[in-house]
């Protein structure tokens, strides 16, 4: 309970920072945001208009503030361009990007965690060295040109996926299935890369250990000390890069999206940016902050959950 | 053993070869390329590679092996500076953590955490929407990105050694924090620094080639791998050489610099 809390407090912590950043970063617009956001031609009827929306008649404390509390009441203020609540704009979008993202982090978990064991247990230095490469480059691939590669091969060439745009779930589950594959898989594919070697370190540490050791001398079979036994204690530290993981997917999305002409967050990030629309984009970034923090902090729990060892700063 | 050592380095080896190559390709299109990068040839568009277009053409004819060349100085230009910048300030919040403790550590930390709660492409599109796009906010801000994993490691290293009991010495006999940092302290962290610098390097790269390719990074006539990315996605079925050529030296340049930063760890790890 004292490690929930703790959690807790510090979860609350790193968002209250992470607001001060967002929100110092957007104060540093250099010269007038409402000028920046109107043009050079705007009239100075337009431009004082424009300030008192943006509060900036306001102090800078006082901004903060109401930006803040209006973000945690569900209010994230009002687009400049689409004319109405950022909330209202980001509802068409979040479900998009969060198919993508959790299609992506299924494919990662259902492709990276087989192939980590797979790896772990051929023991040959040629096959090592070389899957270890492998590995390097899935690192090493940008994700949008690896989505070109896919969009050549699967969608131009075999024809075998749509190469843009997307089926809603509610229409053809399969067709949903299919329009998002190719951008979940390119946007998995340096996580599948990341997990396979992680997977396989811990798996190789673990293997060393006496209880392995112990298992052995009882006679159990090969299979039944690595999923048994081993798989159990290393597949935990897996779930640490978790965090790590949902950041990379809901960063890379950013790209992915504007790659396949996806209507997602990412796509409407950076028309918000072309088009100078800064609250919505100051909430966005605010809003995809905040579920990173959160999956970092359920993560904590539920390590703590699965392994009761963990215990404060320790 | 000798020979558990040659498989263990190949990594290393093919990192240093790819770093290798790619330095010689930056510094000769400093003052040589076949054809001039911006040079456009209307009746010679998209043509596909040969002897004469080693990469083929674009679509406005001018030949892309000529702009991949010129593009890596913009790589090598953002991986370099950005990661100067992250080092220099990563470095001062580190050591300053580390070394002193106490409340300036508790507070860097939990501003670095915080700054890490944020994807770092996100990061850095959040500052170029602020500034503006080209070369040098770019560098800004992939610098501003890897302040972080910098302060950390400087931090953790500058904590392990302050333990060691030469620094303890050397502070009883009174010597300034400047000197003990800079003299007994930092020789001791180099290679976990080494590490990140190179990982950083591959890091910025990278995502200059994502900022460019949405267009909020490197502006034209820049020569940029990200934006000939941008450019050549139209075309990528009529001519896809275009976008698999630019987009592997992308891939060659993370690839040579993340095994450099492997490889440096496995030298590092049988010092230990």
């Amino acid at each position: 309970m004292k490690y929930a809390l703790y959690k807790l407090s510090t979860f609350l912590m790193t968002i209250l920072l992470v607001s001060l950043i967002i929100f110092t970063v957007f104060q540093v617009l250099p010269g007038n945001p409402a000028q920046i956001i109107l043009g050079m031609d705007a009239d100075t009827q337009q431009i004082a208009q424009l300030e008192k929306e943006l509060g900036l008649d306001k102090s800078i404390g006082e901004r903060y503030t109401s930006w803040l509390s209006g973000f945690l009441m569900g209010d994230l203020g009002d687009s400049l361009k689409y004319q109405q609540p950022v909330l209202d704009v980001l509802k068409d979008r979040i479900p998009v990007t969060f198919s993508i993202a959790i299609y992506s982090i299924l494919l990662t978990i259902c492709i990276g965690i087989p192939l980590g064991i797979y790896i772990a247990r051929t023991d040959g230095r040629w096959i090592s060295v070389f899957l270890s490469m492998f590995t390097q480059l899935g690192i090493a691939v940008p994700s949008f040109w690896f989505a070109f590669v896919l969009i050549l091969v699967f969608g131009v060439t075999f024809q075998l996926f749509p190469t843009f745009g997307y089926v809603p779930w509610s229409e053809s589950f399969i067709g949903a299935l299919r329009s998002y594959f190719l951008p979940s898989l390119a946007l998995a594919i340096s996580n599948i890369a990341v997990v396979i070697r992680y997977l396989r370190n811990t798996i190789l540490d673990q293997a060393k250990m006496d209880y392995v050791r112990t298992a052995r001398c009882k006679g159990l079979r090969e299979k039944t000390i690595m999923y048994g036994h081993i798989l159990r204690n290393a597949l935990m530290p897996v779930l640490t890069i978790m965090g790590l993981i949902v950041a990379d997917t809901l960063g890379g999305s950013i790209i992915i999206e504007n790659v396949f002409a996806l209507p997602g967050l990412g796509n409407l990030l950076i028309q918000s940016i072309t088009s100078r629309d800064f609250p919505l984009v100051q909430s966005m970034v605010l809003y995809i902050a905040i579920l990173v923090i959160l999956v970092n902090f359920i993560v904590d729990l539920l390590y703590k959950l699965i392994d009761p060892r963990v215990r404060l700063k320790g | 053993m000798k020979k558990h050592n040659i498989f263990k380095s190949i990594p290393l080896i093919i990192g240093v070869s790819f770093v290798t190559v790619l330095t010689i390709m930056m510094l000769v299109s400093l003052f040589y390329t076949p054809y001039s990068p911006n040079a456009m040839d209307p009746s010679d568009r998209l043509a596909q590679p040969s002897f004469t277009h080693l990469f083929g053409t674009d679509n406005f004819g001018r030949d892309i092996f000529s702009r991949v060349m010129q593009g890596s100085q913009t790589a090598f230009l953002i991986g370099f500076s950005a990661v100067s910048i992250g080092l220099f300030f990563g470095f001062l919040i580190g050591a300053c953590a580390g070394y002193f403790g106490g409340w300036i550590d508790e507070l860097s930390m939990r501003i670095i955490d915080a700054m890490m709660a944020l994807p770092g492409i996100l990061f850095a599109i959040m500052l170029i929407s602020v500034f503006e796009t080209g070369i040098r906010n770019t560098i800004i801000a992939l610098g501003i990105m890897s302040i972080p994993s910098f302060a950390r490691i400087v931090r953790s290293g500058f904590i392990q050694v302050k333990q060691f009991d030469f620094v303890k010495a050397s502070i009883a006999k009174g010597a300034g924090s400047f000197r003990i940092i800079f003299q007994h302290i930092l020789p001791n962290v180099t290679s976990p620094i080494l590490v990140a610098v190179t990982l950083s390097f591959s890091g910025s790269v990278l995502a200059e080639a994502g900022l460019s390719y949405l267009g909020l990074g490197v502006q034209p006539p820049d020569p940029s791998w990200g934006r000939m990315l941008k450019e050549a996605q139209p075309f990528m079925s009529t001519a896809p050489w275009y976008v698999i050529l630019t987009g592997l030296f992308i891939t060659f340049m993370v690839l040579g610099f993340n095994l450099l930063s492997d490889g440096i760890r496995d030298l590092q790890d049988k010092k230990s």
